[in-house]
């Protein structure tokens, strides 16, 4: 008789200890998510809010991805627009120029199959899907050269694919706009 | 009892060929893009072999582990044989066939496209009808896990399913449901277009169809490990499991939770919006409940099985755990990995935190360290329990068998640790080389050096591990008895009706599907001007 209440108490300990430790684990991936959330609202990097799309086969006739629309564009207010395609085994432009403390936004496709792209010593990471436009919106802060791999397997050249991204001083840029309307690191 | 014991053993030899010749192919991929590699080399082979490693690794590997260990807990936990054996075999032949027609363009050179397709890239037919075999193959067990278990409760009515058949037959619902993702997209998108029906694909639809099997395929993955911690690796270690009701919701929640939250491998992919991307975030949240909870019930089962052994003390009981007991060895290195990889995991879920990481070699350090680590050396575990009873032979090895297992630790955590440093450093990930002359990259050379090591760390254990099997089918005969599974410290007196069957769950899982992919579907279905041209891979073109 003693060890059957022995056991039942065994028991209600164990049910007990267990239900804190549930209890525990929905609080911490409470606290992950809530925190992912806030970040999200609060400080605005969210992913891409909306679908847009780009046919890769008309991508070079018309549209604005045509090549002398592609690389840095010096907007009315201030911000920087940089437009450019991913191919195999390449982006266009090939080296981008953006200035340092301006708000950026990349905008990119792709031309036949899925690229992506990280700028090494920043958090700027994206995809290129074929048939649909990138939109990230990105800031630099200092001036500096950086590495562009893509990041995604895109066929057997891929190890080859590897842009830069040089950024420099805000009045150096817009003293290179002032020059021309569509900037790479060649102008 | 088992009766089938020549049915599970194929799975499991075919498995573990099949792994052996993998890892062959994993280790000369570390060697080659790695600094100690001189660069002349065809980059087209590393692409050739990542591909032949990844399918093999993914999709035939552990799929033959999962359906012969299924095989066998069926009739362990019935005690009874199995029903469909015949089946079983066409299932099984399916698998074995599908992998040789599918690694037969691979070796050529005609798929190089990796194990996750990438469409528009498109390789030759046979690669993806190979996969779809593969496939069917394993439906095939599908269906038995499902019948054996249907025929079973219509049997004994009342009774509460053992938690080994009942975790075994969540993953069979599991997979069932979560291979429909890759099937659609291989049916209606990649194959009308490999076989020249059409010329053009979606690729961002084939990204999210491909999304909805590859999160929760990792789930599959995973299931007979924790069927092995639940229910073996308490009785292997003299103890009891400290709750079979908890066990239970963890296989559960891994069958609702595990689907609507693929679209985390999409964070950074321009096709989906961001309510959808923050919703399956979230879902991903939820599926790291199960593994909290299993780490605990583990640890306290452990607890019970030293306290039982005369261990004392707040962690003195850690000491008097059997530690020369392979299993005991295996399940610790296992939980050790599976806590960095689990963490890693936490950090890719959240969308901040993944663009850091997206698509660089922290990825490849992680799906590895989980998978290839906390997953694989569990499987190990479970070849080491299940040898004897399946050959009637001993297995005996003990000292070459935790050789083996802390080796795997070891390699796994000098492979994957570097990777995962690189990846911060922004090193993307599928490359055949990297230019360590670049002044950029050339401080990650050493990092690449050390994980090349680890690879060879890893190649050897897998060695070792074939040679135990080896040795075991020529060990000294010995009956080994009945397989038996870990017994609960408290058997409930009875068993709530939603822990011992699946309707409910099931309406779960497909509905939480429909919810959380119906409209990224349905909205790139209505969208028309995506399909783009596909681009066909392949020696010679």
């Amino acid at each position: 008789m003693a060890t059957e209440t022995d056991h039942s108490l065994g028991e209600a300990v164990a049910a007990r200890i267990e239900r804190r430790w549930a209890t525990l684990s929905i609080v911490i991936v409470g606290v992950l998510v809530g925190m992912a959330a806030y970040i999200g609202i609060h400080q605005a990097t969210m992913p891409q809010g909306r679908v847009e799309t780009a046919d890769p086969r008309t991508l070079h006739l018309s549209g604005e991805f045509i090549e002398s629309n592609l690389g840095s564009e010096l907007a009315a207010d201030g911000s920087v627009i940089v437009r450019a395609i991913g191919q195999q085994y390449s982006f266009t432009p090939q080296c981008v120029v953006v200035p340092a403390e301006t708000p950026i936004t990349f905008r990119a496709t792709s031309a036949d199959v899925v690229h992506g792209f990280l700028i090494e010593g920043t958090n700027i990471n994206t995809m290129l899907v074929p048939g649909y436009v990138t939109d990230l919106p990105v800031r630099f802060k200092a001036p500096g050269d950086h590495l562009m791999p893509c990041q995604e397997f895109c066929g057997i050249g891929h190890q080859g694919m590897w842009g830069k991204v040089k950024v420099v001083d805000k009045a150096a840029f817009r003293d290179m706009a002032a020059a021309k309307r569509r900037l790479t690191c060649v102008d | 009892m088992l009766t089938s014991k020549r049915l599970i053993l194929a799975h499991f030899w075919l498995a573990f060929i099949v792994f052996g010749a993998a890892l062959v192919l994993g280790a000369w991929q570390m060697f080659v893009r790695s600094p100690l590699n001189a660069w002349h080399f065809n980059p087209e082979f590393y692409y050739r072999s990542v591909t032949a490693h990844g399918s093999a690794m993914g999709y035939v590997f552990p799929t033959l582990i999962a359906m012969g260990f299924g095989y066998a807990i069926t009739e362990a936990s019935f005690e009874k044989a199995l029903i469909g054996r015949r089946w079983a075999w066409t299932g099984f032949f399916l698998v074995a066939v599908g992998a040789v027609v599918a690694m037969i363009p691979v070796s050529l050179g005609l798929a190089s496209v990796l194990y996750t397709f990438y469409p528009p890239m498109v390789g030759n037919p046979f690669y993806y009808i190979g996969v779809v075999m593969v496939v069917v193959g394993s439906w095939i067990w599908v269906a038995l896990m499902v019948i054996n278990f249907v025929i079973w409760k219509r049997e004994n009515p009342g009774k509460p399913v053992p938690l080994a058949m009942y975790a075994n037959v969540a993953g069979c619902l599991l997979w069932g449901w979560t291979a429909v993702g890759a099937a659609l997209e291989i049916l209606f998108l990649i194959l009308p277009v490999a076989l020249g029906f059409k010329s053009t694909i979606d690729a961002g639809l084939a990204r999210v169809f491909f999304s909805w099997s590859l999160h929760a395929i990792v789930y599959f993955w995973l299931i007979p490990t924790y069927i092995a911690y639940y229910t073996i690796f308490p009785r292997a270690i003299g103890g009891r499991l400290y709750s079979d009701a908890m066990a239970r919701i963890s296989f559960i929640l891994f069958v609702v939770v595990a689907m609507p939250i693929g679209v985390h491998h999409l964070f950074a992919d321009p096709q989906v919006g961001a309510g959808f991307k923050f919703m399956h975030s979230v879902f991903t949240g939820l599926v790291a409940l199960p593994t909290l909870l299993t780490v605990f019930t583990i640890c306290a089962s452990a607890e019970i099985a030293s306290r039982l052994r005369g261990g004392r003390g707040a962690f003195g009981w850690i000491g008097a755990l059997p530690w020369s007991n392979p299993i005991m060895l295996a399940t610790a290195l296992s939980l050790v990995m599976l806590g960095f990889g689990g963490a890693g995991g936490l950090i890719n879920m959240s969308y901040q935190l993944d663009a850091t990481v997206h698509n660089t070699q922290w990825i490849t350090g992680h799906f590895h360290l989980i998978f290839g680590g906390a997953i694989v050396i569990m499987y190990f575990a479970i070849a080491y329990d299940l040898w004897p009873h399946l050959t009637d032979r001993a297995l005996d090895s003990f000292g070459l068998m935790r050789t083996q297992l802390w080796l795997w630790f070891i390699g796994m955590i000098v492979t994957t640790f570097p990777w995962h440093y690189v990846g911060i450093l922004g090193m993307p990930r599928r490359m055949a080389y990297y230019d360590y002359a670049n002044p950029a990259i050339s401080p990650q050379a050493f990092s690449v050096t050390m994980s090349a090591i680890g690879g060879f760390i890893l190649l050897l254990s897998g060695l070792l591990f074939l040679l135990v099997l080896i040795r075991g089918q020529f060990g000294a005969r010995g009956e080994a008895g009945a397989y038996r599974f870990a017994v609960p410290l408290h058997m409930p007196a009875r068993i709530p009706v939603a822990l011992n069957s699946f309707g409910l769950w099931l309406a779960l899982m497909v509905g939480l599907t429909v919810v959380n992919y119906g409209f990224p579907i349905a909205q790139l279905m209505a969208l028309n001007e995506t399909s783009v041209p596909a681009v066909y891979v392949g020696a010679g073109r």
